[in-house]
């Protein structure tokens, strides 16, 4: 571009009227500022909305790591003991079992720290105080380890839920009330402990592998029985969601006539993504527990709950990659001879893979992070009590979800459930992460351009 | 066809499985109902799954109307076994009960619980209400004057000079909550009674049953709040108004001390001794209920029952006592009437 026959910048203020209406593209004009001021004024506005979504973000996401943190950490005792074969024989005979083998626990807790010299007063009360619900973890072990009775055995075992939280400043000695959970003078002993190298803080891989526990037992809890609920909701809602509703969209898109009856079932499966969640828990009891007489609490009804109400989801956004493949397509191939179904089939399907793969995986993440439906089906509650046995039993055995799990959690009363409630959320988003992650790389695989 | 095959697995392989499910019997305890009692049959659950070779019974909530709503659904495996209650079963549930075909039902007494009534622990002296406060500050009509009026009282000190001058804001249990009818009969009935506002609405013409429904009537205009939720939505609502008055269960309060302030009731504070003598007077009774034609059916179901009520669990020893539970002085006739599995009449 040359600027030789442009006028000069500069204006001067005297200008006759005739010169006014002339322009030019180095000065700029007011209606032209206004313009510019205009748009830089929406770059400003967009550039806030995104600087408040962002900050949204990162205070939501720093607190929940803040407050999930604790959740994977907790406070074991280290202790060897010995459980002679009579003391075996007599805790069996016993209704309440575990407590028997917690009171051995503490016995000798207590004969070890008196060896020790530890140098604060305490009591067998105080002890018990300190330690969590043990018994269970005890007692599974030496019924498994017979040989090892009367042996010394090496063990880590769960403080209670308050020592826990002294340990990571949830409690402190200012804000402590003396109840018959924990007292003040415990905060010594435990002081000592420490020191001692009885006491001391360790991942918790059992929050990650573990079940449920009763609320009085907030150390034992783990989320990792109902993340295999979930596991299997979703490979329910897969397999019967992604067939039916490929198999309906594709009909429906390449097949079906266009006529009145086309059009109501369209309207309708809008309507149906719209539809609030719980009103298909309360479908789900009626149809399949109490018609069908299939199994309470089991991920396969939630799986099946959760299908129909991915199924719109998956159907609209399978139709719209479908309109997505240029018509050229199946005109080519239509043209070379090829059927209708093999149009579809080899090069129209192929084609819209991506866009189907991408809807089936957000309505699946919609489906992970859903608990009102399961509400009415029995999955919320005391239920993830552990793993099951086999595939079959994966899918029949009474099990709750990730989501209905934080949402017990939250609801109890010590307060390091409500710790754990964050930690099952973190534990969430990495499962909600890893999923967006697959539909990336599922799409950029199966992407082509034309 | 590649694709086709694949669906055609798919699909064949979902069937197969949601067949094999509804061949399958049930062989846990299925519980459901009020969240009152959902904390103690948990630790119950856990330890009968510990301790014996059954499977953990699987504990539900939902409150205690929701299920024993369930509970009479029927008889059958698709049905619930045991429904928790904060409250006995209702002469109303029992005929509902009846007409699904569920007709012997043994009722088992857990223990008691106790109602506080407590506030955040740096908000004002909230520390010593009667009755007759909790009726002034939410009932929906109240004696001023010498007269039933609608209750416009805004804040404690208006009507006890002892009280706060601090806005009224009381969080109680909603409707399904077997909690709010202890609530309602035993400080608001009481309040009403002692106020005179009763005595004032039954010479004013109505009968004794309205003058009770119009006792138990709460004020509408926000002062009041119905919580349908759990008690950690009424601590999250105390959390943020330092005014706020809280209604708890003794062991939810207890659990939570550093957080929550108690008041008296009646001069009585409430703890596990001043319950089980009955001096602190807003307590009550917690109760599960037992479908007996499921025993011998459901694997487990009376061993759940008895081991429940064992001195060892629900004794002034146990965990359930730990927790907070207040036991029951009676236990051993409530021992003796599962083994004999006498249902009601």
């Amino acid at each position: 571009m040359s600027d030789t026959t442009l006028p000069p910048v500069a204006s001067s203020a005297d200008t006759t009227p005739s010169e006014k209406r002339k322009t030019s593209l180095y000065r700029t004009d007011a209606l032209t500022r206004k313009r510019n001021a205009a748009e830089a004024r929406f770059k400003a506005y967009g550039i806030t909305a995104i600087v408040i979504g962002l900050f949204f973000l990162v205070v939501l996401a720093s607190s929940i790591i803040l407050e999930g943190i604790p959740a994977f950490t907790r406070t074991i005792v280290q202790v060897e003991f010995t459980i002679t074969e009579d003391q075996f024989e007599a805790a069996e005979q016993e209704l309440f079992k575990t407590r028997a083998y917690e009171g051995f626990f503490i016995a000798s807790l207590e004969e070890q720290l008196r060896q020790k010299g530890i140098d604060a007063p305490f009591d067998s009360d105080a002890i018990e105080r300190l330690v969590g619900k043990t018994g269970g973890t005890i007692r599974e072990f030496f019924r498994e380890n017979q040989d090892l009775l009367g042996q010394p055995v090496a063990f880590e075992l769960a403080a209670s839920s308050r020592v826990d939280g002294y340990m990571n400043g949830r409690i402190t000695r200012e804000s402590i009330v003396d109840s018959r959970f924990l007292m003040k003078s415990d905060l010594y002993i435990v002081d000592a402990l420490v020191e001692a190298g009885v006491i001391r803080n360790a991942f918790n891989w059992n929050f990650i592998t573990g079940a449920d526990s009763g609320v009085d037992n907030p150390g034992g809890a783990g989320i990792g029985a109902s993340v295999v609920g979930s596991f299997f909701m979703m490979l329910v809602v897969l397999f019967l969601s992604l067939p039916i509703g490929v198999a309906a969209s594709i009909y429906l898109e390449e097949f079906a006539p266009q006529n009145r009856i086309t059009d109501l079932i369209e309207v309708n499966i809008s309507n149906l993504a719209a539809v609030p969640s719980i009103v298909f828990g309360i479908l789900g009891l009626a149809v399949f527990i109490q018609f069908m007489h299939l199994p309470q609490s089991a991920p396969l009804v939630g799986g099946l709950v959760l299908t129909l109400m991915t199924l719109p989801t998956i159907i609209i956004s399978t139709r719209a990659a479908l309109k997505a493949v240029p018509p050229s397509i199946r005109d080519a191939a239509l043209g070379v001879g090829a059927s209708k179904m093999q149009a579809v089939f080899h090069h129209v399907l192929p084609l819209a893979m991506p866009g189907i793969l991408t809807g089936t995986i957000i309505g699946l993440a919609q489906a992970l992070g859903e608990t009102a439906p399961l509400l009415l089906i029995g999955m919320v509650g005391f239920v993830a009590r552990g793993y099951p046995e086999g595939l079959i039993e994966g899918f029949t055995d009474p099990n709750s979800a990730m989501p209905a799990q934080i949402y017990t959690w939250a609801a109890r009363a010590d307060f390091a459930f409500y710790e754990k409630a964050w930690g099952g959320i973190i534990v969430l988003l990495v499962f909600l992460l890893a999923m967006n992650i697959l539909a990336i790389v599922l799409r950029r695989r199966f992407e082509r351009r034309w | 066809m590649k694709f086709t095959t694949l669906v055609s697995v798919a699909a064949l392989a979902a069937a197969g499985t949601a067949f094999a499910g509804a061949a399958q019997a049930r062989d846990q305890v299925q519980v459901a109902g009020s969240s009152t009692v959902l904390p103690y049959a948990s630790i119950v659950a856990e330890a009968f799954g510990e301790n014996t070779d059954f499977p953990t019974p699987v504990v539900e909530s939902g409150g205690s109307s929701a299920g024993l709503k369930r509970f009479c659904e029927g008889v059958g495996e698709n049905t619930i076994d045991v429904a928790n209650a904060s409250r006995k079963i209702r002469e109303k549930e029992i005929a509902a009960c009846a007409e699904n075909g569920v007709t012997d039902i043994i009722e088992v007494r857990i223990g008691y619980d106790g109602i506080v009534f407590a506030s955040q622990q740096t908000g004002p002296a909230f520390t010593a209400f009667q009755p007759a406060d909790i009726f002034n500050a939410i009932g929906a009509q109240v004696l001023k004057d010498g007269a039933i009026v609608d209750n416009t009282y805004n804040t404690w000190a208006e009507f006890n000079s002892d009280l706060p001058d601090v806005e009224i804001a009381m969080f109680i249990p909603g409707t399904k909550h077997g909690t709010r009818e202890v609530f309602e009969d035993k400080v608001l009935l009481k309040g009403c009674e002692d106020t005179g506002a009763m005595k004032a609405m039954m010479d004013g013409g109505m009968s004794e049953d309205d003058a009770e429904d119009a006792c138990i009537n709460v004020r509408t205009d926000g002062k009041s709040v119905d919580i349908d939720g759990d008690y950690t939505e009424t601590l999250a609502r105390i959390d943020s108004n330092e005014n706020g008055i809280g209604v708890f269960g003794l062991a939810f309060y207890e659990n939570n001390t550093d957080k929550l302030k108690v008041a008296t009731m009646g001069g009585i504070s409430p703890s596990t001794e001043t319950i089980s003598t009955g001096e602190y007077p807003v307590s009550r009774p917690l109760f599960f209920y037992v479908k007996k034609a499921h025993i011998g059916v459901i694997p487990g179901l009376k061993e759940y029952a008895q081991f429940f009520v064992a001195d060892e669990i629900a004794g002034p020893t146990g965990p359930l006592a730990q927790y907070g539970l207040v036991a029951d002085p009676e236990l051993g006739a409530t021992q003796a009437s599962i083994s004999a599995e006498e249902t009601m009449n």
